[in-house]
């Protein structure tokens, strides 16, 4: 390290005068960008969140080839196969065969979580939000800039992750010729509202960082939310039922809601259409973002 | 300049910062002085927006800091080392703090070879020692080349070369033109380098005077005296009411007399001087004088102590 410095060297150097305007959105948005892009936790997390998507996706996918081909052999000894059930299946399958690739989002939403989280409790976790609030002290600016650069973040890993899910399963599935391709109906919606999924997850999570600011809490808080919730659920009395029972209430729990966009097979019983379940979940995460907003703008940092 | 009024900043049951009203000028460098506790940094928190007042309110330049089109040029504040992302290098840290304010990238050298960090620049700041990450939020302070700057502490962790550096820094800061507001609980650091000083004990402001109305207020001064003949000497000073003792080295200390009072008083009465000099009291003797105060306020002495304590340059 370099000893006493002379301080001859100007400090004003080339900052130059001071321009018009003032220091707003798109420059908060620069400076976003480069957190972001800036630490490793941020490419392990990424990384991570793919490798789990498209791995639990292809071993799933090659668990329903398994299972079929169970079948297509035949009955093992004394079990009673009706003729053409092996072609029920596959039909099955392959109905399915987009949301089936796409499993291991259930595990992607929970990497998400902590992605979210991060991108806001890092700050405070590092002392890091002094720093920045100094710098530009427009609360509503950095937090609106925050917001935008992990969504399209977010968004963009969502839909690459989806995306690989997809063709990786879809080739797994082709081995036994129940894969499906992007034209089928609705299977376009389907793989890019996984990516839209794990983005919206990842928002709702930020907005609980910034209202909770401590990355533990935020991570179990957002998976209680997502996945807690929905195992809890399945412990709901099923039909018939009175007033409390898993038909009424199933829809809303956000991972069913939010996972109707991708037909999960698991996402409960009378799910909301695709669009109506998907906007259910961005109202969900819309009043995380809020609340983490108006806590960001209020609270002493 | 910085400017608060009846600043006032209450956590739960504690009054961290008890109606302050004071003002930082430019220009010269302005010593925020208190033992720790006693509410520095809150204070430099509320003026930068951080915190919310209680009550009160604090102005930069005429408006509140965050109205400021471009407020790194406004302030530029080290309020703590650690205020980072361990995770990312110095560069980065400093790209990233720059690009809010639409700063050039090029500054970012500068400001990096400024402070002697230009060698590790790419290095992640969670490996920097305390003065490296000192000297790295001194960086980050200068990036928008700031009317104001504040500094909380700034020469924890530095070695004497850094400390020397910084107090030449800020020097050269306020010579520009500049305000320069630093806090610190030592001292002796302020007595080198603030021109004003405003202590605060408590949360209350104790004094806002110049550095030498500060010590010309708060200690006696002392006169230090060589003579052959201290029997007489010691007999005459008493009666012109100081009191005297004598040091290790043998030399007589007076107090209640000036140097040149004294003088004259030996020459008219012909007694022989061989050293006589002024010996100031430091500031840290007159800091512990407040602190002792601090303490008295603490055992419940009268507001109006506080009131008369708080007039500029006349504390006890």
């Amino acid at each position: 390290m370099a000893t006493a410095v002379s301080h001859e060297v100007l400090v004003g150097g080339t900052v130059g005068r001071q321009p018009s305007g003032r220091a707003g959105f798109f420059g908060t948005v620069r400076s976003e960008f480069t957190k972001i892009r800036s630490v490793r936790s941020t490419y392990w997390t990424l990384f991570a969140l793919i490798l789990a998507c498209v791995g639990i996706g292809a071993l799933f996918s090659w668990g329903q080839t398994q299972r079929l081909l169970r079948f297509e052999d035949g009955a093992s000894p004394g079990n009673k196969i009706p003729p053409g059930f092996a072609e029920h299946i596959a039909h099955e399958i392959r109905s399915q065969a987009a949301s089936i690739s796409l499993f291991g989002l259930l595990i992607g939403q929970l990497i998400i979580i902590v992605l979210g989280a991060l991108a806001i409790t890092s700050e405070y976790s590092t002392g890091m939000i002094r720093t920045s609030l100094t710098a530009m002290p427009r609360r509503g600016t950095v937090f609106a800039a925050k917001g935008v650069v992990f969504g399209v973040v977010a968004l963009v890993v969502g839909l690459v992750t989806s995306f690989l899910s997809f063709f990786v399963g879809q080739l797994i599935l082709s081995t036994q010729h129940v894969n499906t391709t992007l034209g089928h109906p609705n299977v376009l919606r389907i793989v890019i509202g996984g990516g839209l999924f794990l983005a919206v997850c990842g928002l709702l999570s930020f907005g609980i960082g910034a209202m909770l600011r401590h990355t533990a809490g935020v991570i179990a808080s957002g998976i209680g939310l997502m996945f807690v919730l929905w195992i809890l659920s399945q412990f709901l009395p099923g039909p018939p039922s009175g007033w409390f029972g898993q038909e009424d209430i199933d829809k809303w729990i956000p991972f069913n809601a939010g996972s109707a966009i991708w037909e999960n097979q698991a996402n409960g019983l009378h799910p909301f259409s695709p669009w109506i379940g998907f906007g259910v979940f961005c109202a969900y995460a819309a009043v995380a973002v809020v609340g983490g907003l108006i806590v960001f703008l209020r609270r002493d940092a | 300049m910085i400017e608060a009024r009846g600043l006032t900043k209450r956590y739960g049951d504690t009054l961290a910062v008890d109606n302050l009203s004071f003002s930082v000028e430019p220009g010269r460098i302005t010593g925020f002085l208190g033992p720790n506790g006693a509410g520095k940094t809150t204070t430099m928190r509320l003026i930068l927006g951080l915190d919310r007042p209680t009550s009160g309110t604090v102005s930069v330049d005429g408006k509140p800091f965050a109205e400021h089109p471009w407020p790194m040029r406004e302030i530029g504040a080290l309020l703590d080392a650690k205020a980072v992302h361990g995770g990312r290098s110095a560069y980065n840290h400093l790209l990233c703090v720059a690009q809010t304010n639409n700063l050039p990238k090029r500054r970012i050298g500068e400001v990096l070879d400024l402070v002697g960090l230009g060698e590790v620049a790419g290095k992640r700041s969670k490996g920097f020692s305390l003065g490296m990450g000192q000297r790295l939020g001194i960086a980050c302070a200068l990036l928008g080349d700031p009317k104001i700057l504040m500094f909380d502490e700034p020469v924890n962790g530095l070695d004497p070369e850094g400390i020397l550096w910084i107090r030449n820094l800020m020097k050269a800061l306020a010579s520009e033109g500049r305000t320069v507001f630093v806090s610190s609980h030592l001292m002796s650091e302020m007595e080198n380098t603030a021109d004003h000083l405003i202590v605060i004990g408590r949360g209350k402001l104790i004094s806002d005077c110049t550095t030498a109305e500060f010590i010309a207020a708060n200690s006696q001064q002392s006169v230090r005296v060589r003579t052959p003949q201290p029997d007489e000497l010691t007999l005459l000073a008493t009666a012109a009411g100081a009191t005297v003792r004598s040091d290790e080295g043998g030399a007589l200390v007076l107090l209640g007399l000036t140097a040149s009072q004294l003088g004259d008083l030996a020459f008219e009465n012909g007694i022989r001087l061989h050293e006589l000099a002024p010996a100031h009291a430091s500031l840290e003797e007159a800091f512990m004088e407040l602190t002792a105060s601090s303490v008295e306020f603490h055992a419940g002495l009268p507001q109006e102590h506080a009131a008369q304590t708080a007039d500029a340059g006349r504390v006890r």
